[in-house]
């Protein structure tokens, strides 16, 4: 035990005689309490450990050490000799033989925290009555616990212009910042998007954005988060309430496949904000700005509260639930009983929905014929899915965060991650900068978001992608993945080109590497795990496995139709044909199927449409029946995500009176004679878990379909697509936050510099693309991008492109300067 | 027992009936309440008619008896209620609830609420005891003008940063001084 120890004021330590030092570890004392550290650990965290709480604000345990705030300030002693002047807690890291001396014992340490607490305050505005901090607020509270009643400034204060806007959606207030840096460090070091730096020196330093760039990040919102004074606050909970009028809820993002853990804030039944929660598997402290502030979509004012039904004029009107009830039973057993009923789900229900509508399917409809899917899907990826996909969970050794944190080698093949699945980006983001992965991406444009992965493009024309692939194996990409801690990440687009997912699945094959799937959406990977699927059944059951099925059956207690079903394409245009005289319909919006003019006709021809909707939509009008559900926040439930995790969660807001769609799908099933036991989320899990995981053997990869050859270049101009969702896009589900619509990113049109020659545009000029379905125009952004190909958003003002030019990834589009409107 | 011991009881009754009464002749002549009696309450307005509640909800937050909802709003240029950036757009206080503690009173960081010595507040209907925002604000005195507007008192925003020293020294300078209200 150190005898250099001044008459130590705390408690007798009550030292463990021998204290074992592991290896790789120091031993060390603070106040007086001797402990071992790992080499390398901050004195704060040490602290932490032994349960002393050292005072903190820029200190953030996953952003760098820094030492801005100097709050932390204690007094360390090494060798016996004291070092001159407190040391900064969060900066200093321990060593053996290092005696601490924080403010529980130490009156310097003490002392220097009080006054550097003035210190901050100096500055800092009285504003906290209408500060949206208030009342949660790390200075607050920690001038309210050791601060002094009294302040010695006597001069004016500094003033800033306040709230300055850094963005639609970010505030910022100069005055109440403590330059603790956290927002800056956030945005440098987690997100990539160095939008927001400290300009200026001495007194008027400040935290500012470039003039000509605003704070336009899609993970701004952490920063809110994470700022221990009221500088930063958004617009859309600016002065909406205090903390002490919130109750929080933990719930799950609904809006990708990501799987965020979320805290939300409510009252009087309507959620006011949303916050990232702790969730070190999965998305640690982070969530992206649409998990954060997109959730109005729930209160607006086309929001369905009662069943239409469509009456003997033609027109929807409200009707009771019982009415409902039996029109719709009524209507799809004739349906069901002529040509068939075909059931499309859309990506966005919790597993046990999902759930709800498979055995619906099956047994209400006697149909495979169900698909989640609005985008086009194909044999090829329901066999992959079967093969790689379904089953795999954290627990049976999937790939999880973490694996791809220790990665080594990643490839992204048909995935974009910044766009589409935001955490994913950010952990593939610290796995590159804190472990040194090597992330390749397949794709056809070297995007500011690989850029930021430290990525490398493996360049690929859209529709070439498979060779490329394939291609890979006798490459350096391929020994990366052929060495320990690879993964190969397969997006969902990776289904628009035929032969990717294959060529995929044969290079991790091959190769070694561990693949996942990543949908886009939240309810994709459950709906894959709880049937809504033509060719499988819960768990992962192939439908034309006679043992498999069996098994459902067993369970069950009723036959399940054999022959596969067809897919969202083939549903809809056999409803076109006449050869369907039903559909039921969840949350699919028209405009995101691959071909929305076909759908709406399918949908506005089929002899009987059930629609199960939160608001009224382009579906909705064309229903005959139509059944209000509850929105995410207002049910239980869980979703799963790219990992397989199962994200469960609780109503956040409950006595609405909204019904969960598997339970108004139970009702629906016993007016038509079955029963699907869905009523509750326990029930319709309950029964989910009976079944289990199937344990028979996977289908195996088919061979790769050969390529269909891309309809030949019918001009020299002709460009190949390549396309994408951005994050914010102005989807559905972002309706009604205006604020977070400002901060999505800048719709262009992508080309290379040869290109812009060639066709005589310059950076910023307009661009009109165009299809012999129809035409839009862009402003033009020379990127990086093969000479041959042009990259769109894939939505553009509010649009699918496959509504306005009816194009898709891979197709060709004509290009030319926007001279006159409407383009070529 | 004597004879008079019948009419010993008036006694009292008769010395009362040269004392001064302890009741009072309400409602026809009511008395007023002390001065700092614990009344209905009231939202005060700057000297221009700005409204000084700033919907913090601090009132909400002291008071013991949950009586008191607020919900803040942001003041923008085309429409200002209040001097700075905030306001209290929605405010209501349920009598139904108020037992007069007068911690709101005291938790009020801008003294834009305090109460009144208006007392008579039963009702018969516990909607009608639920008063709102209108209901509370203080009158507008002469010079006053209904907000929204501008601020009125000079450019500076001196006045209404500094209101209480001002004051301070304008009642420090004369020297009957009357409650600010
Ligand atoms: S804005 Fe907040 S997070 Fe950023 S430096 Fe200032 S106090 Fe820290
Ligand atoms: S009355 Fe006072 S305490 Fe209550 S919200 Fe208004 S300013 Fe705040
Ligand atoms: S917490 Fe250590 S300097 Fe800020």
């Amino acid at each position: 035990m150190t005898s250099t120890l001044p008459a130590a004021t705390s408690p007798a330590p009550q030292d463990p005689p021998g204290l074992v030092v592991p290896e790789g570890h120091v031993k060390l004392t603070i106040d007086g309490v001797e402990l071992t550290a790992p080499k390398g650990e901050l004195l704060i965290r040490s602290a932490e450990r032994i349960g002393t709480a050292i005072p903190r604000f820029c200190d953030h345990p996953l952003l760098e050490p820094v030492g801005a705030c100097r709050q932390c300030l204690v007094e360390v002693e090494m060798g016996g000799r004291p070092m001159p002047k407190p040391q900064a807690a969060c900066t200093q890291t321990v060593a053996d033989g290092m005696v601490v001396r924080t403010q529980l014992t130490s009156p310097v340490a003490e002392k220097a925290q009080r006054s550097n607490l003035e210190f901050l305050l100096l500055n800092h505005p009285l504003d906290c009555p209408v500060c949206d901090k208030g009342g949660e607020c790390p200075l607050q509270n920690q001038v309210m616990a050791n601060g002094s009643g009294h302040s010695r400034m006597v001069d004016t204060k500094r003033t800033f212009t306040k709230p300055l806007a850094i963005s639609t959606q970010i505030l910022l207030d100069r005055e109440r910042c403590v330059l603790c840096q956290r927002c800056t460090r956030f945005s440098d070091q987690i997100a990539g998007d160095r939008f927001i730096d400290l300009l200026e020196r001495g007194s008027s330093q400040q935290i500012g954005i470039a003039t000509d760039q605003p704070f336009q990040s899609y993970f701004s919102g952490n920063t809110i988060q994470i700022c221990p004074v009221g500088a930063l606050t958004s617009a859309a909970y600016r002065f909406r309430s205090r903390p002490f009028d919130l109750v929080s809820t933990p719930g799950v993002c609904e809006h990708c496949a990501g799987g965020c853990a979320i805290r939300v804030d409510w009252r009087r039944g309507e959620v006011t904000r949303r916050m990232a929660a702790d969730d070190p598997q999965v998305n640690e402290e982070w969530n992206c700005d649409k998990g954060r502030f997109a959730f109005t979509y729930v209160g607006l004012d086309d929001r369905l509260t009662k069943p239409l039904v469509r009456n003997a004029d033609g027109v929807l009107a409200e009707a009771s639930w019982t009415e409902a009830m039996s029109a719709a039973a009524a209507g799809l057993a004739t349906a069901r009983d002529s040509a068939g009923v075909g059931v499309l789900t859309g990506g966005r229900l919790t597993v046990t929905d999902a759930y709800a509508y498979a055995k619906f399917a099956r047994l209400a409809l006697r149909t495979n014929d169900i698909d989640f899917r609005t985008r086009a899907g194909s044999a090829e990826e329901d066999t992959f899915l079967a093969r790689h996909v379904v089953g795999n969970t954290p627990e049976t050794g999937g790939v999880t965060y973490t694996d791809l944190e220790q990665a080594k080698t990643i490839l992204l093949v048909g995935l974009e991650p910044e766009e589409e699945a935001g955490i994913l980006f950010l952990r593939l983001r610290k796995s590159w900068r804190q472990h040194g992965s090597r992330i390749y991406s397949v794709g056809a444009v070297k995007t500011r978001g690989l850029t930021k992965l430290g990525g490398i493009l493996v360049p690929a024309v859209p529709g070439a992608e498979p060779g490329v692939v394939a291609g890979l194996a006798d490459s350096p990409v391929g020994e990366g993945l052929r060495a320990a801690h690879a993964v190969l990440l397969v997006g969902e687009r990776a289904a628009e080109v035929p032969g990717l997912l294959t060529a995929a699945a044969q290079l991790a094959e091959s190769t070694g590497a561990r693949i996942a799937w990543v949908p886009r959406r939240a309810g994709d990977r459950g709906a894959v795990e709880a049937g809504a699927l033509g060719s499988l059944l819960p768990g992962g059951r192939p439908v034309d496995g006679p043992a498999a099925r069996a098994e459902v059956e067993k369970s069950w207690g009723a036959s399940v139709p054999d022959r596969p079903g067809r897919n969202t394409g083939e549903i809809l245009a056999a409803a076109a044909a006449g050869e369907l005289a039903g559909l039921v319909v969840a949350g699919v919006s028209i405009e995101d199927l691959p071909d929305p003019t076909a759908a709406a006709k399918a949908l506005a021809g089929v002899g009987f449409l059930v629609s199960l909707e939160i608001r009224r939509s382009a579906v909705t009008d064309l229903a005959d029946v139509v059944f209000p559900v509850a929105a995410s926040v207002e049910k239980d439930g869980a979703y799963r995500n790219w990992e397989g995790r199962d994200r469960p969660y609780d109503a956040t807001i409950t006595g609405k009176g909204t019904l969960a769609d598997a339970r108004v799908l139970d009702t629906l099933g016993v007016e038509m004679d079955v029963d699907l036991y869905t009523q509750t989320v326990k029930a319709a899990t309950a029964d989910l878990q009976r079944l289990g995981a199937f344990t028979g053997p996977r289908p195996t990869l088919a061979e790769v379909p050969d390529r269909p050859t891309r309809p030949a270049v019918e001009e020299p101009r002709g460009f190949l697509l390549a396309t994408w969702r951005m994050n914010l896009d102005g989807g559905s589900l972002q309706d009604g936050e205006p604020y977070l619509a400002g901060t999505a990113r800048a719709e262009v049109a992508r080309i290379s510099a040869v290109a812009a020659a060639a066709l005589d545009l310059t950076d910023g000029s307009s661009v009109t693309v165009s299809t012999a379905r129809g035409a839009l125009t862009l402003p033009v952004e020379i990127s990086p991008v093969a000479d041959e190909v042009v990259w769109l958003p894939g939505r553009v003002a509010g649009a699918s492109l496959a509504s306005t030019i009816g194009a898709g990834h891979g197709d060709r589009v004509h290009l030319a300067a926007a001279t006159t409107k409407g383009g070529s | 027992m004597s004879f008079l011991d019948p009419v010993k009881g008036f006694g009292v009754t008769f010395a009362t009936m040269f004392k001064t009464v302890v009741t009072e002749d309400y409602p026809k002549n009511p008395e007023a309440p002390a001065e700092r009696y614990h009344g209905r309450h009231q939202l005060n307005r700057h000297p221009d008619g700005l409204e000084k509640c700033v919907g913090c909800e601090l009132c909400a937050w002291a008071c013991p008896a949950d009586a008191i909802f607020v919900e803040g709003g942001d003041n923008t240029d085309e429409e200002r209620y209040s001097p700075g950036e905030r306001y209290g757009a929605n405010y209501q206080i349920n009598y139904l609830r108020c037992i007069g503690c007068g911690l709101c009173i005291e938790a009020c960081p801008t003294r834009s609420l305090t109460m009144t010595n208006e007392y008579e507040m039963a009702d018969d209907d516990r909607q009608r005891l639920i008063y709102t925002k209108d209901m509370l604000l203080a009158p507008l005195l002469p010079g006053m003008e209904q907000p929204p507007h501008p601020l009125r008192l000079g450019d500076s925003e001196d006045y209404y940063v500094k209101g209480p020293e001002l004051l301070r020294d304008r009642t420090a300078n004369r020297t009957n001084s009357e409650g600010p209200q």
